[in-house]
């Protein structure tokens, strides 16, 4: 297919082509945007929460008195524990999705001048370690005298198992067992190292930072009470955490249950992630409208086109040209004219990637996308002309005869 | 004319009609996705208190050491204000009426044993706050500046608390225990919540339900009640909340007259001097600042980021919707240039034509906002479904829909200029000799 002809039949048409190729480059530029934002929320989605998230369910207690908290717990776990099915309830003061986040600032030495960020803090009674079902990478799992009495959020000076992601953040490159961090004065070693762990709410520092937890073995008591992990098989979970809800309203009379928070932790992570599905659905939406009315824009160019030059068509069959060539030259049209768009479209997308960036926290538009959002418009230009191509082919060539 | 060139754009846009309907979904397809956002942040920049937004005003002052290091991820000291300040500026009474504010929740015991106990969320305040926010009240009365000093244990309950916790509107007089503490119900607040909250702390949430109660804030403390909202302390916190190095009330004031108000920001300043000549301060008088309504609205950073994002999605994807069009009408016109010439052989002038496509191009985006309007319905109608604070408010209002309709004729006679310009300036001539 000889390029030359298209070319210069465009250069007739230079306003139009020139709309058609902006449209195409502002359709790439939303385009490689969108799906990359789509992109970085499914990857927020699928995060790992390092828990057996199928198994676990919470149960939340508020309005009771600090001084009752004691005796609550002895009422919860006795009394939770008979329910059937059950296979373990131990204190916890959050689940990861569940909110109420027990967030400090550690700092890596004891002056308090080497600070390393703001990190969660779950305080987990005897029991709670095995029952969340955390993959322990290096040092050891905690013994019973690990557990330490909760002074005021958590133990005052305790051995403590951070996630992979936290050790790498603070001590990059190195053995993180043994080493050390305080906030303020209560001081922590690390024992151990979790595969993965995540946050009950997001962090001060945004998405990267949702796995920098830390799990402090803890003894229940006046200060760390109300908030329960329950245990079951994933196909009896439901009907357990209903029964324990249940059983709340007479073990706990004057406590309040929480509702909202008191989920399997299965449905808090739906919860959690509410608002970045929503926002990846809008995402695709968008994407499909435009997709369909820079389709629909080729489509009414190009039929205008097709009739607009029926007699020259017809002039062309008539002098030999076969319908492959007919429908070759407005295939080629459409090519050059979405390459265009293209072209200029990866500037854009360039552009409002950097804009997008000193609004949200984005990082850069990885360069493959630009390869593909070029596919798919390519593709898309194709399919939108072929119609009003197929039917310029159709144009038979005694056109040429008539009204000359 | 212009009945004659509406007639002629029917029956131009009757003849192509595949063309005709694709404008037509382009443009509706463009408006509704504006409109929808359009319309949302519309209602979240509402004025919250339309009687007495002007005269509303937050005072700013900044009682944080110089060595502070400023977070910007974490929330600004200097939002809020120290309790010390707080009462100072209520003492010194220079607007037309004051209050100091903070969250609190508690949970609520109804009189019925059989009853499960339930947490509530309110505020602790003092005497003017019912006046300044115009709150009417079904059963009772407010509190007054008296038991403020005296920190009465009395309360004021939302009508749908007082239904819920005593089966009635009419209240006032009945005990009700509340957390540790038994209260007096001294009055019942007629169903008043502003959208957005634009009192609350920065961390509240905005949209949405109110408050559900109120009680002294002096009373409050006294009974060390639990608050909710950020709590900033730049020395070891004991837990005091009545320290000078803990943040967290919010601070109204009502200032009726323009020279009311400059008085009071000189006020603030010399309260400012006074504190650092006093050592209290560290920083320059000129730190404290006052804020009106409006200001104080922009602080409190009400639109979330996703929203501003699919704002900004919404408009990107009109601009593609009318590129689209103008380059749609453009063939369209330039296809009629035969018509156009006999035209203008017949003595039209270029103004006519340019008229005339340009009521065509007006009649395509009044359809395109017929349709834009039920899609923005429908956005909205998804909109109300999600799970946001502010998704309830999304719901269009007369402006709002008049408003749908002028952006897509604008939309559409913006995207017909070009084209209709191109058709007004074909020659007549050449196009006529090869009729």
């Amino acid at each position: 297919m000889q390029i030359r002809p298209v070319l210069s039949a465009l250069r007739k048409h230079r306003v139009a082509t020139v709309l058609i190729a902006m449209e195409i480059a502002l359709a790439c530029a939303v385009l490689c945007n969108a799906c990359f934002l789509i992109a970085n929320r499914v990857q927020q989605i699928r995060i790992h929460s390092g828990v057996d998230e199928r198994a676990l369910a919470a149960i939340k207690l508020t309005g009771f008195d600090e001084k009752d908290g004691v005796d609550l717990n002895a009422r919860v776990l006795s009394g939770l524990a008979t329910i059937p099915g059950m296979r373990s309830v131990s204190v916890i003061n959050a689940v990861p999705f569940g909110g109420s986040p027990n967030n400090a600032g550690i700092t890596t030495d004891a002056a308090g001048k080497q600070f390393a960020g703001v990190v969660n803090f779950y305080t987990g009674g005897p029991g709670s370690f095995t029952a969340l079902g955390l993959r322990l990478i290096a040092g050891r799992a905690p013994q019973d005298d690990d557990y330490q009495p909760v002074v005021h959020f958590v133990p005052d000076d305790a051995l403590v198992w951070v996630s992979q992601s936290l050790a790498e953040h603070a001590w990059p490159g190195v053995d993180p067992i043994g080493k050390e961090f305080w906030v303020g004065r209560p001081h922590f070693r690390v024992a151990g190292v979790v595969a993965n762990l995540a946050r009950p709410s997001p962090g001060e520092g945004g998405p990267s930072t949702i796995e920098w937890s830390v799990f402090v073995p803890s003894q229940p008591g006046a200060h760390f009470a109300g908030t329960y992990l329950l245990r079951a098989s994933p196909e009896e979970l439901s009907r357990v955490l209903r029964d324990a809800r249940a059983a709340i309203a007479k073990i706990a009379p004057d406590a309040v249950l929480e509702t909202a928070t008191s989920q399997s932790v299965a449905s808090l992570r739906e919860t959690f992630f509410q608002q970045d599905r929503t926002m990846a659905g809008i995402l695709l939406g968008v994407i499909a409208a435009m997709l369909l009315v820079t389709a629909l824009g080729i489509v009414g160019l190009a039929s205008f086109w097709v009739q607009q030059r029926r007699r020259q068509i017809g002039i062309r069959r008539a002098l030999g040209a076969t319908r492959g060539d007919i429908l070759g030259y407005f295939q080629t049209e459409n090519f050059l004219i979405v390459t265009f768009g293209i072209v200029l479209g990866m500037l854009l997308a360039f552009a409002l990637n950097l804009l997008l960036m000193t609004h949200y926290e984005l990082p850069r538009l990885p360069l493959y996308y630009l390869p593909i959002g070029a596919l798919i418009l390519w593709g898309l230009g194709q399919l939108a002309v072929l119609g009003p191509a197929l039917r310029a082919a159709a144009v038979p060539p005694v056109v040429a005869t008539r009204s000359v | 004319m212009f009945g004659y060139y509406l007639d002629l754009a029917l029956r131009s846009l009757r003849r192509n009609q595949i063309l005709t309907a694709l404008m037509v979904l382009a443009i509706g397809l463009g408006i509704g996705a504006s409109m929808t956002m359009m319309t949302v942040l519309h209602v979240m920049s509402a004025d919250p208190i339309p009687d007495r937004s002007g005269q509303l005003f937050y005072p700013h002052l900044d009682p944080t050491p110089l060595d502070r290091r400023k977070n910007a991820l974490a929330p600004d000291p200097t939002d809020n204000m120290t309790w010390p300040d707080a009462m100072a500026l209520l003492a010194a009474h220079r607007g037309t009426r004051q209050a100091a504010m903070s969250g609190g929740n508690l949970v609520a015991h109804p009189e019925k044993v059989s009853a499960n106990p339930f947490t509530i969320d309110g505020r602790y305040t003092t005497a003017d706050f019912f006046a300044m926010f115009r709150l009417r009240f079904v059963a009772g009365h407010a509190w007054t500046a008296t038991d403020d000093t005296a920190r009465s244990r009395v309360v004021v309950l939302s009508e749908a608390l007082s239904r819920t916790l005593f089966g009635t509107d009419d209240s006032a007089g009945r005990m009700v225990q509340l957390g540790e503490h038994t209260f007096r119900v001294i009055g019942v607040t007629a169903p008043w919540a502003p959208q957005p909250m634009f009192y609350a702390d920065a961390a509240a949430h905005k949209f949405g339900e109110s408050d559900q109660f109120f009680l002294p804030l002096a009373t409050a403390v006294d009974l060390k009640l639990d608050t909710s909202g950020n709590v900033s302390s730049w020395k070891k916190f004991s837990g005091d909340l009545t320290a000078s190095s803990v943040t967290w009330l919010q601070f109204w004031v009502q200032l009726d007259k323009p020279d009311q108000v400059a008085a009071y920001r000189r006020f603030l300043f010399d309260y400012s001097a006074q504190q650092k000549a006093l050592g209290v301060y560290e920083r320059p008088a000129d730190s404290a600042r006052l804020d009106s309504l409006r200001e104080r609205l922009v602080t409190l950073h009400l639109v979330p980021d996703d929203l501003r994002l699919q704002s900004w999605l919404a408009l990107g994807f009109l601009m593609v919707c009318m590129v689209n069009i103008v380059a749609l009408l453009l063939a369209k016109f330039l296809r009629r240039s035969g018509e156009v010439s006999v035209r203008r052989a017949l003595g039209a002038q270029r103004r006519d034509i340019f008229v005339q496509f340009g009521v065509e191009s007006a009649l395509i985006g009044l359809v395109g906002g017929g349709l834009g309007l039920l899609l923005a319905q429908l956005g909205l109608w998804g909109i109300r479904r999600r799970p946001d604070e502010y998704a309830q408010l999304a719901q269009m209002d007369t402006a709002m829909l008049l408003s749908t309709f002028a952006l897509a004729v604008v939309a559409s006679v913006l995207a017909g200029l070009l084209p209709a310009w191109r058709a007004c300036h074909i020659a007549p001539a050449l196009q006529l000799k090869t009729l």
